[in-house]
């Protein structure tokens, strides 16, 4: 507001205005005036020649839908391809007597009740002219079984369109998703003319978020038709554009592998090459079959899949958040290491328990009779868990958070599967979350538990193997991605996808890097080492962790018995591993949902993965290993 | 009959007129839709619930919308920001917001109606007309949204949005000397824009809106099928649902941006001046009651609302009939479809709202 107040002239201000309008309406005039002499131009003058145009006019377009890209693994194997399928379908102004028309088809070939309901129920919403399919998927014996018989029933067609099929089935369904009709709200949102002639989209998956690249681009076609719609002649064209193909980083013969490990267990395998982010295994178990959601999956299957306990159309290794467990050991004795609370070669006594000052509450480890002296390396390789409550409780929470962060626990991967909005991104627990999120203060009891990977802390299979690929590379993070190269039809060219890299966890010293890494390759080659049964006739060297985490409560004077609980309340079993140590090649996180220990269900499907993706790289002679380093396994 | 439509605070020559525009809508559509009920219950239910959002704001006085201007204007500002970082994308443009999964609109909807309502404010606090420092500001106020909508990118909603708060400025009534100058400073901004502003594709756009026949089976096809069936419909008209053009479909997006060909095949001549006349008998009595506002901002507002009003009409007409490049925009409430019925009445609401809220010791026609 100005400091003197000057009083407004209303008279002259609606003066003003008025004028204004007057001059606007003129404006107004002379547009319409225009119009008119347009219309009197088109309608009038030229009407002679348009009424001619419009009773000649025979030509009409006609949208020719762009083929689907297609999708392969790393090496061409296919695993998303557009096949012909063949339908029947009528159109009704030229059937002479539709009952006995239906009659004659049922008598060639199956249709069922279902068929006819949504023939009767699309008949009422199309024009009489345009085509309603009666049966879809047709067989080679049934098309050929109408087209026999074809000329005396008028008004019945065979029509051929592509329809997206997964060879592979359940294999990798998880990462590839599905594609299924438009739906009324994607058509809201769709560029209309591009989709013109198309019925399907990338609901799920790598289809959903490459839709743009796979789609391609319609292409349109003049034809001319007789009075009846029938295409007498094809005219000028604009060929449609075939959406690009996706080769996936993912390695086919190695998510088998995986897949094949896991066997009836529910869980996930993420493998990724640490030095490129590429992600080669990405499964999750149970799987599905994505071909029952091409043409709208039937109700009773589709329940089926949500009820059962299992739940298969859920993706674990990218939406399941699990507790990381002990797993979290290795990137918690770094942050010890880097902030100078442990020395290399400092311990601490473990009783098999530990308790807070003025507290007789007893954390546990899971060693009952107790570690006796532990150092860091001893911590890792045989995971002593009050080693780490005492860490974590020197670090306090909010320290432990920052240092956890730069790893990617809590933060979003960026993987290429979803929108990164959609991604979930685990939880790291801090005071000021706690105090968002639950309204609460934090208890010191929470920081030891998060120290071994417990409490509210919680990460996906994903980030896991994204947290240990950064470790493997010395804190280099990469965003992991799921596809490799887009093959543009165009020009026929691959386009590699590139790397990129998040961030570097700054300043942690390189003696820090190998003492850990040292420490984790004892965890498979040290006699000691909670994974030692994986260090059989390996030609290379494994760095691991197993994990456990708990998924019911232990009280203080009960012991967990895994044979006396029910399966569903079971730990849940982890195991990270990078290898070869020297010069990792592959990073894998494995989950296996109420496995039990880390060491016996879950290492083994990891040591299956690393052996799969090496031992044919160094008989092939493309992975030179280096010097075996000796085991240095503490006395 | 008056005193009801005064209680509801409705104009009466106003809804008489968008009354006669809804059922030309739902007539047509029957027609260009081929004759498919559906299409009509759903065009129903849009207008309706467009005249019950019109009845609502219309109960609200003119000094509420004064007092919520600002917070309007800057939550518009705010979504528009946020579909840029959260938006859906759609159609290769970012305009979607989706809020908590519950509904999703587009941001540039709400500008339609706070653009002008925020200039007509900031204009009516000061004398007219406005002094350059004000302008300088107002050109500020304008270019934000403006902007943002480019970056969606939306240019023709832009373009529009600025044109609605050219009309608050037009009417506030700054010299012509000064109205062509800023006219002119637009203009050769645009090259920058060009430069700096839009992506490859959208230059690409902008160069087939310029030159159809660059895409003689797309936006030329539109326009060609367009021109034989106004032509063909002659005076009378084939008459309803007996246009060759429409119903054998050689007309693309006859229900939706292209439904007035269909109406100049079926009516002919005499029905295109009669829904031209119509549209000018709404934007006639709203500059009538724009004229007849109690202060400043109800007058640049009513008055801003009813040209950009006809410009929809103009834009849409002359893109159909081929003098105009097309560009994506429906006929005012006749078009199937679009979120745009909604702010159109949301609008018209505002308008009776002014026309229907004075204060006792004025008449009306003082």
């Amino acid at each position: 507001m100005p400091a003197v107040v000057r009083i407004k002239d209303y008279r002259s201000e609606s003066r003003l205005f008025y004028m204004r309008v007057i001059q606007a309406i003129i404006f107004v005039i002379i547009l319409l005036v225009i119009l008119v002499g347009r219309f009197v131009y088109l309608q009038i003058i030229n009407h002679d020649v348009y009424a001619a145009l419009s009773k000649e006019n025979r030509v009409k377009l006609v949208a020719i839908p762009p083929t689907r890209g297609l999708i392969f693994d790393r090496n061409g194997i296919l695993l998303a391809e557009s096949q012909p399928s063949y339908s029947l379908e009528i159109i009704s102004e030229r059937v002479i007597n539709m009952d006995k028309t239906l009659e004659d088809i049922a008598n060639l070939i199956d249709v069922s009740d279902i068929d006819i309901a949504r023939f009767f129920k699309l008949k009422k919403r199309r024009s009489s002219f345009q085509g309603i399919p009666l049966r879809l998927k047709m067989t080679n014996a049934e098309v050929a079984k109408i087209a026999v018989n074809q000329h005396h029933m008028l008004g019945v067609d065979i029509v051929v369109r592509l329809i997206r099929h997964y060879p592979q089935k359940q294999h990798a369904a998880h990462v590839l998703g599905y594609v299924g009709h438009i739906s009324e709200q994607e058509l809201d949102q769709l560029d209309k003319s591009d989709y013109r002639g198309t019925s399907h989209i990338g609901k799920s998956g790598i289809e959903r978020h490459y839709e743009a690249t796979l789609h391609g681009r319609v292409g349109m076609q003049q034809v001319e038709i007789n009075a009846r719609g029938r295409v007498l002649r094809k005219l000028e064209s604009v060929t449609a554009q075939p959406g690009n193909n996706l080769y996936l980083t993912i390695d086919s013969k190695l998510q088998h592998v995986a897949e094949q490990a896991l066997g009836e267990e529910s869980g996930a395998v993420v493998a990724i090459a640490p030095q490129t982010g590429e992600v080669l295994v990405f499964a999750s178990k149970p799987g599905y079959d994505p071909n029952l959601f091409v043409d709208g999956i039937d109700y009773k299957t589709y329940k089926a899949y949500n009820e059962s306990g299992s739940r298969p159309l859920y993706n674990r290794a990218l939406h399941g958040r699990y507790p990381p467990g002990s797993t979290i050991k290795p990137f918690v004795a770094l942050a010890g290491l880097e902030t100078g609370i442990v020395e290399h070669d400092h311990s601490v006594s473990c009783p098999g328990y530990y308790s807070l000052p003025g507290d007789n509450y007893r954390y546990r480890c899971w060693k009952e009779r107790g570690h006796g002296t532990v150092n860091m390396h001893k911590s890792i390789v045989e995971s002593c868990d009050v080693f780490y409550y005492q860490l974590a409780r020197a670090l306090k929470i909010n320290h432990l958070h920052d240092y956890m962060v730069l790893f990617g626990f809590g933060e979003k991967t960026g993987v290429d599967l979803l929108d990164t909005r959609n991604e979930p991104s685990g939880l790291f627990p801090s005071r000021g979350w706690k105090r968002q999120t639950l309204g609460e203060t934090w208890y010191p009891g929470e920081t030891l538990i998060t120290g071994i990977g417990q409490g509210f802390i919680l990460s996906t299979p994903l980030q896991l193997a994204s947290a240990t690929a950064t470790l493997a590379n010395h804190g280099v993070r990469i965003r992991p991605r799921l596809v490799r190269q887009i093959e543009d039809m165009r020009t026929g060219e691959k386009i590699r996808t590139p790397i990129q890299r998040f961030n570097v966890v700054p300043k942690i010293e390189e003696e820090h890097w190998e003492q850990v890494i040292q420490a984790m390759r004892d965890v498979v080659h040290s006699p000691t080492g909670t994974a030692r049964r994986l260090n059989r006739d390996i030609p290379y060297s494994i760095a691991g962790k197993t994990g456990t985490a708990q998924v019911i409560g232990i009280g203080q004077d009960e012991t967990y018995d895994e044979t006396k609980i029910a399966k569903k309340y079971r730990d849940h079993a982890l195991f990270v591993a990078f290898a070869p140590v020297e010069n990792p090649q592959i990073a894998v996180a494995v989950i296996v949902e109420n496995g039990g220990s880390g060491s016996s269900s879950a290492a083994p499907v990891a040591g299956e993965v690393i052996k799969a993706w090496l031992v044919p790289k160094i008989e092939s002679g493309e992975l030179v290993l280096g010097p075996e380093i000796s085991s240095a396994s503490p006395p | 009959m008056k005193e009801l439509l005064n209680k509801l605070h409705l104009d009466g020559m106003l809804l008489l007129g968008i009354i006669a525009l809804c059922s030309l809508s739902l007539v047509i559509l029957y027609s260009a839709g081929g004759q498919q009920t559906d299409i009509l219950i759903k065009q129903s239910i849009r207008l309706l619930s467009g005249l019950v959002v019109m009845l609502a704001i219309a109960q609200l006085p003119p000094q509420l919308f004064r007092i919520w201007t600002p917070w309007i204007y800057m939550i518009g500002l705010a979504l528009l920001v946020g579909v840029i970082f959260y938006g859906e994308q759609a159609k290769g443009a970012q305009r979607w917001l989706d809020i908590f999964g519950l509904f999703r609109f587009q941001p540039s909807e709400i500008m339609k109606l706070a653009l002008p309502l925020m200039l007509a404010r900031f204009f009516s606090e000061y004398e007219l007309p406005p002094a350059w420092p004000r302008l300088l500001l107002a050109a500020v106020l304008i270019g934000l949204p403006f902007v943002l909508i480019i970056l969606q990118p939306d240019l023709g909603t832009s373009l529009l949005i600025a044109a609605s708060g050219f009309f608050v400025i037009f009417l506030a009534g700054i010299r012509w000397k000064v109205l062509i100058s800023l006219l002119l400073t637009g203009i050769s901004c645009l090259p920058m824009a060009w430069y700096f502003l839009l992506h490859e594709y959208q230059k690409l756009r902008v160069i087939t809106l310029l030159d159809p026949e660059s895409d003689p089976l797309n936006a030329g096809w539109h326009t060609i099928q367009a021109k034989i069936a106004i032509g063909s419909g002659g005076t009378y008209g084939k008459g309803w649902l007996n246009g060759t053009q429409s119903q054998l479909e050689f007309l693309p997006e006859r229900h939706t941006d292209f439904i007035f060909a269909v109406i100049g095949e079926e009516f002919g001549f005499v029905g295109l001046v009669i829904l031209l006349a119509v549209y000018l008998f709404i934007t006639g009595r709203g500059l009538y009651i724009a004229v007849h506002g109690q202060d400043s901002f109800e007058k640049m507002l009513v008055g801003s609302l009813c040209l950009t009003f006809f410009t929809y009409v103009f834009v849409n007409i002359g893109m159909v009939s081929g003098i105009l490049p097309v560009v994506g925009l429906p006929l005012p409430l006749i078009s199937y479809g679009g979120t745009s019925i909604i702010t159109l009445l949301a609008g018209f609401g505002m308008i009776m709202s002014v026309q229907t809220h004075k204060k006792l010791f004025q008449h009306e026609g003082f």
